[in-house]
């Protein structure tokens, strides 16, 4: 599909029902070479032109986040003697929220000899993601994994090892070989960490401009092509421009859009949501994952949900009172009148269906009435078996750290009480669409890590998304970057360019307008009250009804936002509340276009459940013939609908069946 | 707020200053310096105490030994040399140790120009009295080298006669509150400074930690009690 | 629960600041102490009020973003990080007093905001592994002993948080850069640049303005991830061993 534009429209049967959007131009990713699939990366970086080691200090790219894709996208591009100027809404490039991530990061590096292979990992991942990720990025992904594992060893990364010195691996997410590798609970810490230090190398040699506490808020786009960002100090308020000769986005994902998810607090998807608006296609928007291990929420101050690591139900049992409304302390409920529901509906796999499986089943029993906890949103996972089973001290070897920061949180000791967990929302598969390149349909604009619709197409694997996240930034980027940097030459851009000065009054009006308006409503209301008609109408279930009510609520919200919200002070200083609003803004905007994306795809595909399309076991059921694409949606302007460009996606390699785990 | 972007090491430095140059600028260096001269001063009064404890034997005894300390060394070394070099030794080492620390105090304050409303204190008491301790301890020892080395104020002042001076100073109300007060400071000061010097060289490591801190009670202690017995002796009349 | 809160407030780096009482309703035990200062909060911008300007990021104490000083006690009386500690900590009633780090190192921005890019700049002077990308060697191609790779986890689990410099009477930064020193030091890979690293990461750490150590060990007391102070004469070990091979 080289380049070629669909000869006739593969879509012309699917059927148009909504009015809410126009269907455009197909959109074709022309980077990726053909060939057989093993040699496309090889290809690619071969075909790449090349720049100058003398004239790369002339070019200057801008990388705004620092987390595992930008933070080593930043460090790699300084190395090879680029001018990079770098930016992060935090205090320091360090505390980029990938710092959080636990369990693992897979690599075929099949240490274990257990039969992996980069062809396994590709497989597993085109299978894992329900075959709508494109396979030639998920191959290169597969690739590029073993690589990554060396470059952070060298760094000094502290993998977990074995008494003999080497690396050691398990299995993670119910894939059948060890290859996930890891540092105890805090593999993301020590993967960022050994960016960020690469990066602070770069910072303190002068190769890169580090601006903390600066926070993008609109992208530049001059004679369509990306040259800028402008950017807000958040100490001291200034509006800059910053212009450059490519701009690469590495701001991870949109999940707070729900307002509680387990993202970091200020994580927001402001950067991608002007990037769309100036005109970068945003490519399955719907597809969101939900992590069923998380501490449930104990109340209406909750302001963010804590992740406790899958793991836990490898000995854990999921269970809740059979009878609807039963209050009374789990140890009182005999063991016949308790539903192991998913080792009822699942016996071959029982406690360990993935993710959205999990999730779902679990929002289902609450709906029913049968939940617990405060307010009936949970469920529990027992231990007593497994320390009758086991011993208290194989237990607390095992999950000791995990019971610690549960009992923390809660206040309960879940050697004694069963845990409680409910789902929330972990991670964003959609993001801007990106070519094989990584590129997206701005010219000069790239996206990177879970900021593009990547490589994990409905549904992400357990220890996946920090290896894509370095694949990106330490491999794949420099590499495609360059090429582009090669073919597109430029003038500079002066900066009373009327591209330039128009974004800057954008947003400095937007500001002003925020500030002025003096309504009774606070930002962080509005976020909740979004995130709860968010999660009930586009989280881990969704009907035409329900969405169609939300996308009708949604507009009339964002009225009465720019008609109430209240942000008192100036934007002079640091002000929070001024960035929270801003924040809410594009929420506002963003989950409109999720809703709308969730509604046109009629069909249940990893991490999007249709109620419409089920199984007759009330499986989720993929509709392959209508729905084999990425959806990639363009700004047509603030409340106008959008269009849909589809990619067709090919699978020449892994073909797709459909999952079944009963 | 932005980082500086370039640091005065875009390389390598021109040409680093030598290494007891680096090492005296550096707080790290500062305290390796306290760290030995205080080890060389705490080596000396462990000598001094048990010294000291000769007073228990009655005068010959420890006038005998004051003379021979004049004597050591002899006949490579002249007459009272070799006392001499250990008073010039020491006195570089009460020098070097309290130039480092007045500076290095300086620069402590410095760093925490604003404290806490909410005050608690949570550091052990030898720890918060290293400095005033450490002062408490400079000034006794002027007074202690006046009345027991020179004789300027004691009582009895008589050259050569350690014993009958010792006794006269503690026969007096002021020279026992002295000293007590100088001893109880030593205990203090060894308490926490031999555990901070150990860490100071690079001894200390998770496994070693505790013995490092109760090595360092049991000489405070040992210290305190040993000076202390002098006083008491004379006070309870064992000593006369 | 009903808290009155004495609270830090200053507008910016020049104002001077003061602390300010808040008394604040509806507390429950299950709020984490960031939680009530979020309904804190809400309550200043429902009147009109600038609300109290804190850092924070993930909330699950792993980011190192969040630091207070409360009742005296960096991070509060639980050894955890702010974000991680609960109301049910404190009694009904209980006055609470809330006060940014202080140490000249790390000047205020506003209210509980503190700037600790000092911890960057100590970093980026020696922090890292020369290793650019695509230069790594089989990662097995150097195996590291398990109680070395132990050490050196042990170590890196430092979050940057800045308790240690808010505790330490003197500002000092040693436990801090002593945790990056022993964890590269103690690596193979790290042993390239193991005398450079100690001897520019000290300098830079004392060029910042931080003081001395002076072994009073209040850093490790309120470290939220444990390091040690064992680990500080590791780096004094380390620091001297660089300066004899000079």
């Amino acid at each position: 599909m080289n380049g070629t534009p669909f000869a006739e429209d593969p879509f012309a049967r699917t059927p148009s029902a909504y009015t809410d959007y126009r269907v455009g131009e197909p959109v074709v990713d022309t980077k990726a070479p053909e060939g057989p699939i093993e040699e496309r990366w090889a290809r690619r970086r071969f075909e790449a032109r090349l720049v100058n080691p003398a004239n790369r200090r002339a070019h200057t790219v801008i990388v705004v986040g620092t987390g595992l894709a930008g933070g080593a996208a930043g460090a790699t591009l300084a190395e090879q003697g680029y001018r990079v100027l770098q930016f992060c809404y935090q205090d320091s490039p360090r505390r980029a929220h990938s710092i959080a991530a636990q369990g693992g990061i897979n690599a075929a590096k099949n240490y274990r000899n257990d039969g992996d292979s980069v062809r396994r990992l590709f497989y597993d991942t085109v299978k894992g993601g329900d075959f709508r990720a494109r396979e030639s990025n998920v191959h290169r992904l597969a690739e590029v994994s073993v690589e990554i594992i060396d470059q952070c060893v060298a760094q000094g990364v502290p993998f977990a090892r074995e008494y003999g010195g080497l690396l050691d691996t398990r299995s993670f997410g119910g894939v059948q070989v060890s290859r996930t590798f890891y540092a105890r609970g805090q593999t993301g810490q020590q993967l960022l960490l050994g960016a960020y230090q690469a990066l602070s190398r770069g910072i303190a040699a002068g190769s890169v401009e580090m601006h903390p506490r600066t926070e993008m808020l609109d992208l530049v786009v001059v004679e369509g092509r990306a040259r800028g960002i402008v950017a807000r100090d958040l100490v001291t308020g200034r509006i800059d421009t910053y212009l450059a000769d490519a701009v690469v986005l590495a701001t991870g994902g949109y999940g707070n859009v729900f307002h509680l998810s387990t993202n970091a607090k200020n994580s927001n998807a402001t950067a991608i949501w002007r990037a769309h608006r100036r005109g970068a296609l945003f490519a399955n928007p719907c597809f969101t994952q939900i992590h069923p291990t998380c501490v449930p929420r104990s109340g209406d101050h909750q302001s963010k949900l804590t992740l406790m690591s899958e793991s836990l139900r490898n000995d854990g049992r999921i269970w809740v009172p059979r009878e609807r409304g039963d209050t009374r302390a789990p140890a009182d409920i005999p063991e016949d009148e308790r539903d192991y529901y998913l080792e009822r509906m699942y016996p071959s796999f029982g406690n360990l269906v993935p993710r959205d499986i999990a999730s779902r089943a679990a929002k289902n029993v609450c709906d029913e009435g049968r939940g617990v906890g405060p307010g009936g949103q949970g469920v529990y996972l027992d231990f007593a078996d497994a320390l009758a089973r086991l011993g208290r001290e194989t237990v607390e070897a095992r999950y000791g750290n995990l019971f610690e920061m549960y009992q923390r949180i809660t206040d309960e000791d879940p050697y004694r009480v069963p845990m409680r967990i409910y789902p929330a929302i972990h991670y964003t598969m959609g993001g801007l669409w990106v070519d094989y390149d990584l590129a997206t349909t701005v010219p000069g604009l790239f996206a990177i890590g879970e900021a593009n619709f990547s490589d994990h197409g409905a549904n992400r694997l357990g220890a996946s998304a920090l290896m894509q996240g370095l694949a990106d930034g330490y491999f794949v980027l420099p590499a495609t970057l360059a090429d582009f940097l090669a073919r597109h030459p430029h003038d500079e851009v002066p900066r009373d360019h009327p591209a330039v000065t128009d974004a800057v009054s954008e947003v400095t009006d937007r500001l002003y307008l925020l500030l002025s308006n003096n309504g009774d409503r606070s930002p962080e209301s509005f976020h909740r009250e979004l995130g709860q008609l968010l999660w009930d109408a586009c989280g881990m279930s969704r009907s035409e009804t329900g969405l169609r009510k939300a996308l009708e609520r949604i507009p009339e919200l964002r009225a009465e936002f720019w008609r109430r919200v209240r942000v008192p002070g100036s934007g002079k200083s640091l002000n929070q509340s001024l960035e929270k609003a801003n924040r809410v803004a594009d929420y506002l905007e963003l989950a409109e276009l999720m809703c709308l994306d969730a509604l046109h795809r009629a069909e249940s595909c990893g991490g999007h459940f249709r109620e419409e399309s089920q199984t007759p076991e009330g499986e989720a059921a993929r509709r392959d013939e209508e729905f084999t694409y990425a959806a990639a949606w363009e700004f047509t302007g603030p409340g106008n609908a959008p269009v849909l460009h589809r990619e067709a996606l090919e699978f020449s390699h892994v073909h797709p069946t459909q999952r079944s785990y009963a | 707020m932005a980082l500086a972007t370039r640091t005065a090491r875009g390389g390598r430095p021109e040409r680093p200053p030598p290494t007891p140059v680096r090492l005296w600028r550096s707080t790290i260096g500062k305290k390796t310096v306290m760290a030995v001269s205080g080890a060389l001063m705490l080596l000396y009064l462990v000598f001094h105490m048990l010294g000291n404890l000769k007073v228990f034997f009655g005068p010959d005894d420890m006038n005998g030994y004051a003379h021979w300390l004049r004597t050591v060394g002899e006949p490579v070394l002249h007459h009272e040399w070799f006392l001499w070099l250990a008073r010039v030794g020491l006195l570089a080492a009460v020098v070097a140790h309290g130039v480092a620390a007045y500076q290095l105090s300086r620069r402590d304050i410095a760093a925490r120009p604003v404290g806490y409303r909410h005050r608690r204190a949570r550091t052990s008491y030898a720890t918060r009295t290293m400095r005033w301790g450490g002062v408490i301890l400079a000034l006794f020892v002027v007074w202690h080298l006046l009345d027991l080395t020179t004789g300027h104020v004691n009582p009895n002042g008589e050259a050569g006669r350690p014993y009958e001076n010792v006794v006269a100073t503690f026969s007096t109300w002021y020279g026992n509150a002295i000293y007590g007060v100088a001893m109880v400071a030593v205990g203090l000061h060894v308490r926490h400074g031999f555990f901070s010097a150990a860490q100071t060289l690079g001894a200390g490591s998770v496994g070693r930690d505790r013995a490092l801190r109760l090595t360092a009670d049991a000489l405070a202690l040992v210290l305190t009690l040993g000076f202390l017995a002098v006083p008491i002796g004379v006070t309870t009349g064992i000593v006369e | 629960m009903k808290i009155t809160l004495r609270i830090w407030r200053q507008s910016g780096p020049e104002d001077r600041g003061a602390m300010r009482t808040y008394e604040l309703d509806g507390v429950t035990p299950e709020m984490s102490f960031l939680e009530m200062l979020d309904t804190l909060n809400e309550e200043l911008i429902g009147n009109g009020e600038e609300p109290v300007a804190f850092d924070h990021d993930c909330r699950e104490g792993i980011c190192g973003a969040c630091g207070m000083v409360i009742n005296g006690e960096p991070h509060g009386p639980d050894r955890t990080t702010t974000c991680q500690l609960h109301m049910r900590h404190f009694d009904d009633g209980a006055t609470v007093d809330v006060e940014p780090w202080r140490a000249a190192a790390f000047p205020v921005v506003k209210d509980l905001v503190v700037d600790r890019s000092a911890f960057d700049r100590v970093i980026g002077s020696g922090g890292y592994i020369t290793a650019p990308t695509g230069s790594a060697p089989e990662a097995h191609a150097t195996p590291v002993a398990k109680a070395a790779a132990d050490t050196a986890f042990e170590n890196a689990e430092c979050i940057g948080c800045g308790a240690c410099v808010a505790a330490c009477p003197n500002g000092s930064a040693m436990l801090f850069t002593a945790a990056k020193v022993t964890h590269l030091n103690t690596l193979p890979q790290g042993a390239p640049e193991r005398e450079s690293r100690v001897l520019d990461m000290v300098e830079t750490m004392d060029a910042e303005g931080f003081g001395g150590c002076t072994n009073t060990g209040m850093c490790t007391s309120v470290c939220p991830k444990g390091i040690p102070l064992a680990s500080i004469s590791t780096m004094n070990r380390e620091y001297l061993r660089a300066l004899r091979k000079g």
